[in-house]
C-alpha cells in the first residue's frame, strides 16, 4: 500500500507512524511546506484522555511526550484584581516544536519518508497512491481539492485574538479579564514547559480597533498587551512568533472522505481555541483512521466508518466550543458579577462542566460558591462563612415574598406552583375549559387552588393571567393545540385582523373602548387575586396571545398610536402592567416572549429592551419563552433551550428571571442559579 | 418498548406474494406493528395501498406509515385513505406524516416543494378535522394514531401543537436520545399534557451473504443524501448482536415503539429477526 500524507502537523505525522507500526511494508511519505523547525503557534494541551490514547497507540512516543510535558490542576481566573483558583481539573501541556521534533522523530525510525518545505498545488503531484491523508489544516489544498464532496462550511467567529508565547512558567490555566479605556480583553494562558507558556489575548474587534490594534505591527502589538498585563507577567516578557491578530474560523464538513482522500483534523473540523483541543482532536483523528484502516480490508469501508465514529464525538466538541466561544464574545455582560460568581459562570460556559462535576473536582469552591449564593439571596453576610445549601434550596425574597427555593413545578416540594393560564374573561378563554378570574363562581375555585398550594409547607402559588386573543375559542390541549372549537365558539380579537392559522376565525382589531375594557378586566382579576390570597402574579405577554400580538410586529399592523415601533407596540401592555401594579401589591412577573422565532419578528435584543421598560415599570420577574407568536415560529428545541435568553435578559436587562424551557435535573438548575443565568427554574418532569 | 418490523416495499425484487406472507408471519410472531415507507419516484409499493391489503391477511398487528408525504397528496382523499385502512383493519392504523426529503418526489407529483411546511401544518389540522367529522367516512372503531417526523423546530412545534407524538428518522441511540429530548420539550412548550409517542427505527439485513445487499440497497435508496449514504449504509445491523445493542440503546432512550425495517427481500429476514426478537419478549 502506499499512503500520501498531506501536511507535516501532528495530526500527519501521528498517522504517518501508526500506519507504518499496522503495516510495516507500507510506503508512507509526509509532504510538508515549512521546514521541520518552523513552529506556528506556542504550546497544545491534552486531557487525561488524550494521554491514555497516546500511550495505547505508541508507548515510545508517549513516554517521549510525557518526559517533556507541563502537568496543572488548575484554572486561575483573574477578574476585577482578584484572582480565583479552582483546582482538581488534570491538564498536560506540551510545546508544539517539542511534539513535532518527537513525532519526525519517531517517523523517521518507523521509516516513514518525510519531505518538508515542498509545496504541492495539485493532489496529483503526490503520484500514484492508495490513499492521501489531508493534514494540512483548515485551509488546506487537500479540503479546498473536493469542496463539493466534503460541503465545508465555514463560520467566523466575532473576536480577534493573538497567540504570543511569554518566557514565564504559569502553575495554571490563567484567564485575565482587564478592561480599559478601549474596552475589554481577555487573556487564556497555559503553560507548556518548565519554562514558557502560551499566551493568548482576545477582544472584541471594536476594542481592537479603538485600541489602534487594526494598524498596528507585531512589536507594538506586544508593547501595548504587555503594558495592559504587566501586573501579571511582572519582569517577563511577552514573545511573538509570526503573532498576528487572527479571526477564529469554526470548520464543519458533512464528509470529510471522497474517493482516495481524507481530511484528518483542522482540515476537516475546527473547534474554538477557548477550549483548546484542536491538537487533541486531530491526534485522535488519526488514531481512528488507522485503527479503522486495520480493521477493514475495503479502503472506502474503512473511511466510512471513520467517519461514523469520530463525526459525533467531533460535534460534541464544536457544540461545546461554540458555547465557550459566545461565552467570550458576550462576557462584558457579567461584568458586575463577583469574582466567585464570575468564575463559576466561566468553568460552566461550555455546559461540559456543571455543579455536579465541579463539587466533585473542587468541593471547596463549590462551598464556597454555595455560601456567597445564600448571603447574597438572603442578605446575610454571615452565611458568607457559613455551610449553606445548594442554590436550589436558598429561598428568593421578591417585593416582601420569601419563596422557599428556586424550583418551579407541579411536582410537590417546589417553591412556586404557577396556575396555568387563567382568562381574565370569557373572551380571553384558550378552551372552554381554560379556568377564569371574571365571575363571582371563580372566587371559591381560585381559593381552593391557593389552598392546595399552600398545604405542601413553603409552597407559594402564582396566578398566571391573560387573555387568548387571536388564539382562543380552540379545543382544549389533548386534542391538540390551536384547533379551533366546531361550535361554541366566540368572537376572537387582537391588535390587528390577522387569523392564527389557516383553519382559525379572523379576530377583530381592538378598538381604543375594547382596550378600556381590557384594561378594567386585567385590574379586576389582579383585586381577585388578592383577595383568594395569591402570592404571586404572572401576567402571560407572551406565546402570541392577546397582549402578546400587540408585541410583536407580525402580528400588530396597527396604525393608530399603538403600532408601529417597539416603543409604541409597548404602549398597550405597559398600560396593562400599570393597571395591574396600580392593583395589586404583590410581586409581579410577566411571561414575554424571548424572540418569535420567525422571520421579521422580535429579537432577543428586542426582549432585552421589552424586559428593561417592565422593571422602569415595577416589574419583579420576567419570564422569557421562545416563539409561538406566529403559528410557524421556529424555536430551537432541546435540552435548557430557555436558558441563554434568561441569561442575556437577567444580566443586560438587570432584572431577576424565571428560565424554563426542557430543565430536567436538579444538577441544570444548580448549575443555571449559581451561575447567574437565571434566579428561578421551571423543572419539567 | 414494543418491537415493530418493517414490510419489504421498496427492497429489490418484493412480489405481491412476500408481502402478504411477510406480514402474516409477522402478525403471527410477538412483533408489535408492521411498517412502510413512502416515496413516490422509486420502485416501491404505495404505503397505504399496501396497508390496506395486509389489513386484510392480519388480525392483530398494528399497521404504521413510517412516514407518508403528505404535502404529495390531496389532503381530504389522504383522510379518506387513511380512514379507510383503519375501518378495515379495526383500528388498527398508526399515521406517520412528515414532508419528506426529496426534491425528485414533489416533481413526480407536479406540487411544488416551496411552502410545503407551511401547507403541512394545515393538513394536519384538517386531517384531523375530517375524522372528527365523519363527512368524509367511513366511520372507524377509533380515529388513527397520527405521528409526524421531521427535526426542524418548526417540524417538532407541527408534531406538538397537532400529533399524537414523533417518529425518528433512524440513526444511532444517542441521535434518537437527542431528539426525542427535543419532542419532549417541544411537547411541553406547546402545553399538550402528558407526553408524545415516541417511534424509532432502524435497518437489519440477517444471515448469510445478506449483509452487502442490504447495504447495497441502503447505499442506493439513500443515494439522494450525497456523502450520507454510506454513513447510512454502515449503519445496517447484520448481526443478533448488532441487534441487541441497538434495541437496548432505544429502550434506555425512552422510545416507545421501535420498528426494524428489512434490507433485503425474503422471508428469511422476518424469520431470522423473529429469532432475535424473541429473547426481549
Amino acid at each position: 500500500m502506499r499512503y500520501a500524507v498531506l501536511g507535516g502537523g501532528p495530526a500527519g505525522l501521528y498517522f504517518a507512524l501508526l500506519i507504518r507500526k499496522a503495516d510495516p511494508g507500507a510506503d508512507v511519505q509526509v509532504v510538508e511546506r515549512n521546514p521541520p523547525d518552523a513552529t506556528f503557534g506556542w504550546g497544545v494541551v491534552f486531557s487525561e484522555e488524550t494521554l491514555g490514547a497516546l500511550r495505547d497507540a505508541d508507548y515510545e512516543s508517549y513516554t517521549a511526550i510525557i518526559e517533556s510535558f507541563a502537568r496543572w490542576n488548575a484554572i486561575d481566573i483573574v477578574f476585577h484584581e482578584s484572582r480565583i483558583r479552582s483546582r482538581g481539573h488534570v491538564f498536560t501541556g506540551i510545546s508544539r516544536k517539542v511534539l513535532l521534533a518527537i513525532l519526525q522523530r519517531r517517523c523517521r525510525e518507523l521509516g516513514a519518508r518525510l519531505e518538508f518545505q515542498r509545496e504541492i498545488r495539485d493532489l496529483s503531484e503526490l503520484g500514484d497512491v492508495d490513499l492521501i491523508v489531508g493534514a494540512d489544516g483548515v485551509n488546506g489544498l487537500a479540503r479546498r481539492s473536493q469542496e463539493k464532496a466534503f460541503l465545508p462550511r465555514l463560520t467566523s467567529h466575532k473576536t480577534k485574538y493573538v497567540w504570543f508565547g511569554t518566557d514565564m512558567a504559569l502553575d495554571a490555566f490563567t484567564f485575565i479579564f482587564r478592561r480599559n479605556q478601549h474596552g475589554l480583553f481577555q487573556v487564556h494562558a497555559y503553560p507548556f514547559d518548565a519554562r514558557t507558556s502560551t499566551f493568548i489575548v482576545e477582544c472584541a474587534e471594536e476594542a481592537w480597533r479603538a485600541a489602534g490594534l487594526d494598524r498596528a505591527t507585531e512589536e507594538q502589538s506586544i508593547a501595548y498587551c504587555s503594558e495592559l498585563f504587566k501586573s501579571e507577567l511582572g519582569r517577563h516578557k511577552l514573545l511573538s512568533n509570526r503573532s498576528s491578530w487572527l479571526t477564529f474560523q469554526t470548520l464543519r464538513s458533512a464528509s470529510w472522505h471522497h474517493k482516495n482522500l481524507v481530511l484528518v483534523g483542522d482540515a476537516a473540523h475546527t473547534a474554538h481555541f477557548s477550549i483548546g483541543s484542536g491538537t487533541k482532536l486531530a491526534i485522535e483523528d488519526s488514531i481512528a483512521l488507522v485503527d479503522s484502516l486495520r480493521r477493514h480490508q475495503d479502503i472506502q469501508a474503512a473511511l466510512t466508518r471513520y467517519e461514523l465514529e469520530r463525526q459525533p464525538v467531533v460535534e460534541r466538541f464544536q457544540e461545546a466550543a461554540g458555547e465557550s466561544s459566545s461565552y467570550f464574545e458576550d462576557v462584558s455582560r457579567y461584568e458586575s458579577f463577583s469574582p466567585l460568581q464570575f468564575a463559576f459562570n466561566l468553568l460552566t460556559r461550555s455546559r461540559r462542566i456543571t455543579y455536579n462535576n465541579l463539587s466533585q473536582r473542587d468541593p471547596m469552591l463549590v462551598r464556597s460558591v454555595d455560601s456567597a449564593f445564600a448571603a447574597g439571596a438572603t442578605s446575610d453576610h454571615a452565611a458568607q462563612v457559613r455551610l449553606s445549601p445548594p442554590p436550589m434550596f436558598v429561598s428568593l425574597k421578591v417585593r416582601g415574598l420569601e419563596i422557599a427555593n428556586r424550583v418551579t413545578s407541579l411536582t410537590p416540594g417546589a417553591g412556586l406552583v404557577i396556575s396555568d393560564f387563567t382568562a381574565v374573561g370569557p373572551e380571553g378563554r384558550i378552551t372552554p375549559e381554560t379556568p377564569g378570574v371574571y365571575s363571582p363562581d371563580h372566587l371559591d375555585e381560585l381559593r381552593q387552588k391557593v389552598q392546595r398550594a399552600h398545604a405542601q409547607p413553603g409552597t407559594r402559588f402564582a396566578l398566571q393571567i391573560g387573555h387568548a386573543g387571536r388564539r382562543g375559542a380552540t379545543r382544549p390541549a389533548y386534542l391538540g393545540v390551536d384547533r379551533p372549537l366546531r361550535w361554541g365558539g366566540w368572537p376572537l380579537v387582537s391588535a390587528s385582523p390577522v387569523a392564527y392559522s389557516a383553519h382559525a376565525r379572523v379576530p377583530r382589531e381592538l378598538t381604543p373602548d375594547d382596550m378600556r375594557l381590557l384594561l378594567d378586566a386585567f385590574r379586576g382579576a389582579a383585586v381577585t387575586a388578592a383577595a383568594c390570597g395569591v402570592d404571586l402574579l404572572e401576567l402571560n405577554f407572551a406565546q402570541g396571545y392577546l397582549v402578546a400580538s400587540f408585541m410583536s410586529p407580525l402580528t400588530n399592523l396597527r396604525s393608530d398610536d399603538y403600532g408601529g415601533n417597539l416603543g409604541c407596540r409597548l404602549r398597550f401592555p405597559l398600560e396593562i402592567f400599570d393597571a395591574v401594579r396600580e392593583a395589586w401589591q404583590g410581586p409581579l412577573m410577566v411571561r414575554i416572549s424571548a424572540t418569535d422565532c420567525a422571520a421579521g419578528g422580535t429579537t432577543l435584543a428586542d426582549a432585552v429592551l421589552i424586559a428593561g421598560a417592565l422593571k422602569a415599570h415595577g416589574c419583579d420577574l420576567v419570564h422569557p419563552v421562545m416563539g409561538q407568536t406566529v403559528l410557524e415560529s421556529k424555536p430551537d428545541y432541546g435540552r435548557l433551550f430557555g436558558v441563554p435568553a434568561s441569561d442575556r435578559i437577567r444580566n443586560e436587562a438587570g432584572i431577576a428571571t424565571l428560565a424554563s424551557g426542557h430543565i430536567t435535573t436538579a444538577d441544570e438548575v444548580n448549575t443555571i442559579l449559581a451561575a447567574g443565568r437565571a434566579d428561578l427554574c421551571q423543572l419539567d418532569d | 418498548m414494543r418491537i415493530g418490523v418493517g414490510l419489504p416495499t421498496s427492497t429489490r425484487g418484493t412480489t405481491g406474494e412476500l408481502i402478504f406472507d411477510w406480514a402474516r408471519r409477522a402478525d403471527a410472531a410477538s412483533f408489535s406493528s408492521l411498517a412502510v415507507v413512502d416515496r413516490l419516484a422509486y420502485q416501491n409499493y404505495e404505503p397505504l395501498t399496501a396497508l390496506a391489503g395486509v389489513a386484510a391477511v392480519t388480525t392483530r398487528i398494528r399497521l404504521a406509515t413510517m412516514i407518508v408525504i403528505a404535502p404529495l397528496r390531496n389532503t381530504a382523499v389522504l383522510a379518506k385513505q387513511a380512514a379507510t385502512v383503519s375501518a378495515m383493519s379495526g383500528g388498527r392504523l398508526t399515521l406517520g406524516l412528515a414532508v419528506g426529503a426529496r426534491e425528485q418526489d414533489y416533481t413526480a407529483a407536479g406540487v411544488d416543494p416551496r411552502g410545503r411546511g407551511v401547507r403541512f401544518s394545515e393538513q394536519l389540522a384538517a386531517i384531523r378535522e375530517i375524522w372528527e367529522q365523519g363527512s368524509i367516512g367511513p366511520r372507524t372503531p377509533r380515529a388513527p394514531e397520527m405521528l409526524v417526523g421531521g427535526s426542524s423546530g418548526e417540524a417538532l412545534a407541527r408534531m406538538a401543537r397537532y400529533a399524537d407524538g414523533y417518529m425518528h428518522g433512524g440513526g444511532p441511540p444517542r441521535a434518537f436520545a437527542t431528539a426525542a429530548a427535543k419532542a419532549q420539550a417541544a411537547w411541553r412548550d406547546l402545553g399538550r399534557p402528558g407526553k408524545p409517542v415516541l417511534w424509532g427505527m432502524g435497518y437489519f439485513a440477517l444471515g448469510q451473504g445478506s449483509a452487502d445487499a442490504g447495504a447495497d440497497y441502503l447505499r442506493d435508496y439513500y443515494a439522494f443524501t450525497g456523502p450520507f449514504a454510506d454513513k447510512i449504509a454502515a449503519g445496517n445491523l447484520t448481526s443478533p448482536g448488532a441487534i441487541v445493542d441497538f434495541v437496548r440503546g432505544y429502550q434506555d432512550a425512552g422510545c416507545d415503539e421501535l420498528v426494524l425495517f428489512p434490507t433485503v427481500s425474503g422471508i428469511d429476514q422476518i424469520e431470522r429477526l423473529a429469532e432475535v426478537a424473541r429473547s426481549f419478549s
